[in-house]
Order: C-alpha cells, then structure tokens, then sequence
C-alpha cells in the first residue's frame, strides 16, 4: 500500500491543528454555528439525529494493520465500540463529542488517517475496486492513479466550494467492482491499440433522487493528461453546475441539461487550454508515485495446498466459505479473502473495536498487514497463502466475519437510515437484519445465487437501492414507513437502475414481499444458474409483479 | 470590513462607483461590470486605475478584450459556499496573464484565505476585523500543497521529483525542498 512521505504527513498535521483551532473559535462563539457548519463538514463531521457523526476516508479502501487498529483504539475511547463501513469504502463513527474532536482527530492523524474528502462540497474520496493490484483480471492497479487523484483533489483551492458534492470511481478490471457508471466521473483504465494504458472518462452517473447512468464523453485518454482533464470537467461543472437547487446541483443534472455532446465541448475547450501545462503527468511523476506503493514480498506456494484439501474433507462449513468467500489472485498459491460483515440478525457493515483488533492481527499475521474495505460494506484480506486459508477461517469464524454470504441475498448492502441518519424518512437496519433472517440459511442463499439487495432509508439512495438487484427505498406516507421495491438494477459493467415492481408496502410487509419477488424468481428461471438480474432482463418486470402482487 | 493587499491591512485608494452613479475624471476607481462593457471606449481613455467588479456567472473570456487597461479585478463570493469565483480568478491568472490586483469580494472569512492565494487572489475585503488582523498567522497554518497553481508554491509532487533529481546528483541529501 501507498506510504505517506514527510510531505503528506506534515500537511495532515497542519489540517489536525487549522481544525483545532476552528473547534476552539465555535466552542468560544467566535464562528457561528453556520460558519463552523462549513469548516467541519470539510473534515467529516456532520451532526445527526442524537450526536456528531464523524467519518474517516479510507483512500480507495486500502487500510494497514496499523491503521485499523487506530480506528479500533477511536472505537473504544471515543465512541460506543464499533463503527460503521460505509458504502465509499469509509468509516463512520455515530456518537463523537464536539470537545473531543480535535483530540481524535489528533490520534488518527499519527495514524495517516483524517476526514477530509468525506463531506462537503468538494471531490470526496476517490475510491476503486477493493480488489485492486491482486485481481487477475486486472491490466494494471489502479490504486496509483488514485493516489494521484487523491493528492491532486486534497484540499483543491478551485473545487473545495463547488455546487454538491463529487465523487470519482476507478477500476481496471473487465468486471466492475468499484460502481464507476453511478458516480460523477467514472474512469476505465484500458489499453489502446497501441498498447498504451488510458482512460475510458465516463460523467453523470448517480443515484440519489434523479438516478442517471454515466455517459462516456472520452474512449480513450492517456494517462499523461489524467489530471488536466478532471480538473477541466471540475472548472466546467464548478462553473455552470446549478446552484440555486440543492436537488438539481450534482454534475448529472448539468450533464443532463447540457446533453452529453455539449457537456464534452465545454470540457474540451477548457482541457485544450491547459492540458500541456503543469498538470501533465510525466513518467517520472507516475512512477514517483507508484514507488512508494508497498509491495508484498510473495513466496512460492503452492496453488492447491495439501491442508486445504484436508480442511475441505474434514466438513462443509470450511468448504462452503471457500466457494463463497474466497477468491483467485493474480500472484500462484495466494487468495483474496472477502470478511463478511454482514452476520445473520447484525445492522450490516459493522464492526466492533475488539473485531478491528482481532483483523488487523489476523492482517498482520497472514496477509502482509493490508486490509481493503469495499464499497459492499465488507473487509478483505487481499494477499492470503491458500495454505493458510484453513487457520485463517477458524480465526475469523472465531470473530463471525466467515458467514458464507458475500454476494448473496443476505450480503445486504443498507444506509444507517432512521436509527441514525437526520434525512431518513424511514428505518434501513432493522429491514436488512428481518431479510438476513430470512435468507440467512446458507443452502437457501446458495441455491439463489448471486443476488444483491440494496437498501436505503431515504430518497438520496445512499444503501444504492437504485443498483441493487432488489432494490428497497424507505418513503413516509402519513407519517408511517412504507417502502418502495425495485428490482433488475445493477451497478457493474452492465450498469442498469431497477425498475418498481408495485405499490409501496408498510414496514411489517416489507420482507414478505421480498420472499415472494425470490420466489417468484425461482419460478420464472430459464436454468437453477440463471441469475436473479438476468431473469428479470429476459423476462421483464410484469411476470414479478404478477406473482407478487396478485393475492395482495 | 478590512482590505487586506498582499498581506497588510491598508486604505481602499479605489473610489467604488455603485450602479449609474458619475465617474469621476481622476483617481482610482472601481466600476461595475455593465458600465465597464457598455462605455469601453471611454475608460480605455481614463489615465487613472480603473477596476471592475465581475460577477461570478458571467465568463471571463467576455472580460478579456479588457484586461490589458484593468488595474484590478473585483471576483464576487455571494456567500462562501459559492465557489464560482475561484474558477474565475485561476482563468485570470493562468489563461489570461491578469497581472493586476486580483481582490476577493463579498462573504470573505479567514479559512478561505490560502485557497484564495493559490487560486490568484492578492487583495481580500475581509468580512470581519479579526480575520483581517489574523491572516498572516492563518498563512502560516500550511506549508504544503498538492496542486501547481499559479501562486508559485512548489507542489508536493514536484518537490519530490527535484528531491530525487538531486538525491541522483548529490548523495546523501535528503533534505525536501518546500
């Protein structure tokens, strides 16, 4: 992983002391709530419904060892125990105090980590695939060219005030893990016929209450002008994006309004202006960066050790996390292990401090110190030897982050909602918690197959209900929870919003209706391996509906 | 209110002519932007400084035929989460050559300060006295900078490669230049 140099470190001592003392100047009246509103959401701090909220980037999900314990020790001594994966691969803390802000943000920093880029209307931490630098599918790792956004986008002195807030995904992969078509700039690195790594710039995508699919408005950009460009799409949108709507500020609205085409000549021009200036990325720059990204020191393995064989024949509960929550590395004899947090019953994406110890020993000791966080509020263990793999499961069965879920009906992905948030309109944590009952039975999840269930808690679609394969959305109606159910969205390569199946349904029917859209997937189904999403692009909407909606 | 320039609290020498009001013949003066377009002509003529106020949603490109008679440039903040005029004061500076006073306008607090100055900004109408009196200590509060700008502050990326480029050349230096 990317090592912070005297540079990176200094700047973030600086921001730790500026934020000190803005804390300081609000506690003393100096700055108006209004004013201070401003100077803390720019370092993730946003009051919620009981409490301050306070969230920690986790630059394109990458943590160390080190790094995760810190946030374990900001658990325990300044929060109730756990915090929350969120699904931009960050972590929130629900219970902060004001006075005690500056002192964690203080302890975070000598760990590398701050808020900044996790509220406000600036660039927002750059994320990408949790997967990235082992995926073998991968034509080069992403990671770097995030680390360069990263810095660039940090503290920016032109888009640190723009319309809404803007957020940039990467991946490298063919499959998408990193949801780049439902985010302000998605960026695809691919080679060109020339052999030469670029980027596919996809604008507009979004969810939220106007969802929209991103469009490509650049096949193909060398890396060389990475920066020039991002930051010619920024002066565009920070220039004309609207700012008299809340609603209609985000760069899908003025890539919408615009059109596409437009959107990219105004994009154009500006690039043209500056795209040979001091933005160009050399060489010797990306290569700069790249360098002080880690390594691991991989050993020869082998790819089918004798212990895993052994452990596979000792009993099915080993062999049903192996098929599920482990996958191929690009590097022979290693593994990427997927930690679940999403346990049968629990609000998911949770973790508590002793659980974050527990995993950032368990990193140390069989995974070079490196934890990812992705976006479907899960951990990974990115450089696991397959020998090691049947000590591993019993250590993290031991701390029930080895439910063999990932991917499945039970992998819910939920906002905080009503229980935290100060937007919800309705409850998202105990609806995923009833459905991860429901489908909790590994042979019931295993014979569904893939399938996604988004939730969230409000229309600004921050569970991505959108994108989920069963997408949920909390609404009020008379003062009482109802909830809207979408199904065949999808947030990969193939990028799709779901569509509403029927009426919305109170809180008490909600898992009900989601057990009959299941079942009546299984019936509708070409083949057992048919999956839920792909039944619903052959089929369409009205058979579900049919079935769902009959006897009700 | 305060006018900072380039670091110190000074006097307006500018005379701030408000919408039809007359312009007078000689001294400093400040005029709107649609008085400024509309009579060109006549402050080409004008021998005494002459800046506009530029509002924050009309483009520079329609300001530029103009630049080379400005003294100084007015960018509007309405409030200071509008951010439009840091676009603008970077167009100034790094497409157009602006060398004239660049002067941040309206709801300007302390924390904005060091964007300001990387966006191009020299001169500051401080909202409160205390920002004001405060700005040199708030410039104080950064010494590093991930983006090149037009402010001539050294970004981190190129301080690492001179870095390395004299690491090659002289070994045993470490030292990182800011």
């Amino acid at each position: 992983m990317y090592v912070y140099d005297e540079l990176d470190r200094t700047l973030l001592a600086e921001r730790v002391r500026e934020f000190a003392d803005q804390v300081r100047r609000r506690l003393s009246g100096e700055l108006s709530e209004d004013e201070f509103k401003l100077l803390r959401l720019m370092n993730g701090v946003y009051l919620q419904l009981h409490a301050y909220m306070l969230r920690i980037a986790i630059p394109y999900g990458t943590l160390s060892s080190e790094q995760l314990r810190m946030l374990a020790h900001v658990a325990r001594r300044y929060d109730r125990d756990y915090g929350h994966f969120t699904t931009r691969q960050n972590i929130q803390f629900n219970w902060i105090k004001l006075d005690e802000l500056p002192a964690a943000m203080a302890d975070l920093a000598r760990a590398g980590l701050h808020g900044m880029q996790t509220s406000g209307n600036c660039v927002r931490n750059i994320t990408t695939d949790q997967w990235a630098g082992v995926a073998p599918d991968e034509i080069e790792d992403p990671r770097i060219y995030a680390e360069i956004l990263r810095q660039h986008s940090t503290m920016h002195p032109e888009f640190s005030f723009l319309p809404r807030k803007f957020k940039i995904a990467l991946t490298a992969s063919e499959h998408d893990r990193a949801a780049i078509k439902v985010h302000d700039i998605g960026l695809r690195l691919h080679r060109n016929g020339a052999g030469e790594t670029g980027f596919e710039v996809i604008v507009g995508g979004g969810l939220g209450r106007t969802p929209f699919i991103g469009k490509t408005i650049k096949r193909f950009l060398p890396e060389r002008d990475l920066l020039s460009y991002v930051e010619a799409i920024l002066r565009v949108y920070n220039q004309y994006g609207r700012r008299d709507n809340i609603y209609k500020a985000r760069i899908k609205i003025l890539v919408h309004e615009l059109g596409a085409e437009a959107f990219a000549a105004e994009v154009e021009a500006e690039w043209q202006a500056m795209r040979d200036g001091a933005l160009a990325l050399d060489p010797t720059a990306i290569a700069n960066i790249a360098r002080r990204f880690r390594v691991p020191a991989y050993e020869r393995q082998a790819d089918d050790p004798a212990a895993v064989a052994e452990a596979r024949a000792s009993g099915p509960a080993f062999d049903a996390w192996l098929g599920n929550s482990v996958a191929r590395h690009k590097v022979p004899g290693y593994a990427i292990v997927t930690l679940s947090l999403k346990p049968t019953g629990g609000p998911p994406g949770d973790a508590t401090a002793a659980q974050m110890d527990a995993i950032a020993d368990l990193a140390e000791r069989f995974s070079f110190a490196e934890i990812r966080v992705g976006h479907e509020q899960n951990l990974v263990l990115p450089h696991v030897a397959r020998c090691d793999l049947p000590a591993l499961w019993r250590l993290l069965d031991e701390i029930g982050v080895a439910t063999p879920n990932v991917g499945l009906a039970s992998d819910i992905i939920a906002c905080p909602g009503l229980d935290y948030c100060s937007l919800a309109n309705a409850r998202s944590i105990p609806v995923a918690q009833e459905l991860s009952r429901r489908f909790g039975d590994s042979a019931l999840s295993r014979n569904l197959g893939r399938l996604h269930i988004n939730i969230s808690g409000c229309i600004n679609a921050c569970g991505h209900h959108h994108v989920g394969h069963i997408g949920i959305l909390g609404v009020e109606k008379n003062g009482e929870e109802f909830y809207q159910i979408t199904i065949g969205g999808r947030a990969d390569e193939r990028a799709e919003l779901g569509a509403l199946i029927g009426p919305a349904v109170p809180y008490a029917e909600v898992a009900d209706v989601v057990e009959d859209v299941v079942a009546a997937y299984v019936e509708l189904r070409a083949r057992p391996d048919e999956l839920f999403v792909d039944t619903v692009s052959r089929v369409g909407v009205e058979p579900f509906r049919e079935r769902v909606y009959a006897a009700r | 209110m305060r006018l900072v320039r380039r670091g110190e609290i000074v006097e307006d020498r500018f005379l701030h002519v408000i919408d039809d009001a007359p312009v007078p013949e000689h001294g400093p003066v400040i005029v709107p932007a649609a008085r400024l377009i509309a009579d060109a002509a006549d402050f080409a003529r004008r021998e005494d400084p002459t800046g506009v106020v530029w509002p924050n949603n009309r483009k520079i490109a329609e300001l530029a035929p103009c630049l080379d008679r400005l003294a100084l440039v007015a960018l509007v903040f309405p409030s200071f989460r509008d951010g439009r005029a840091y676009s603008q004061a970077r167009q100034l500076r790094e497409n157009h050559g602006f060398r004239g006073e660049l002067r941040a306008t309206g709801q300007i607090l302390r924390d904005q300060f060091v964007f300001m100055l990387r966006a191009g900004f020299d001169a500051f109408e401080v909202s409160k006295d205390a920002d004001a009196a405060a700005f040199a200590d708030v410039l104080r509060r950064y010494s590093v900078f991930y983006q090149p700008t037009a402010d001539g502050r050294q970004s981190a990326l190129r301080a690492r490669l001179r870095a390395a480029g004299s690491e090659r050349t002289s070994a045993g230096m470490q030292d990182v230049e800011r």
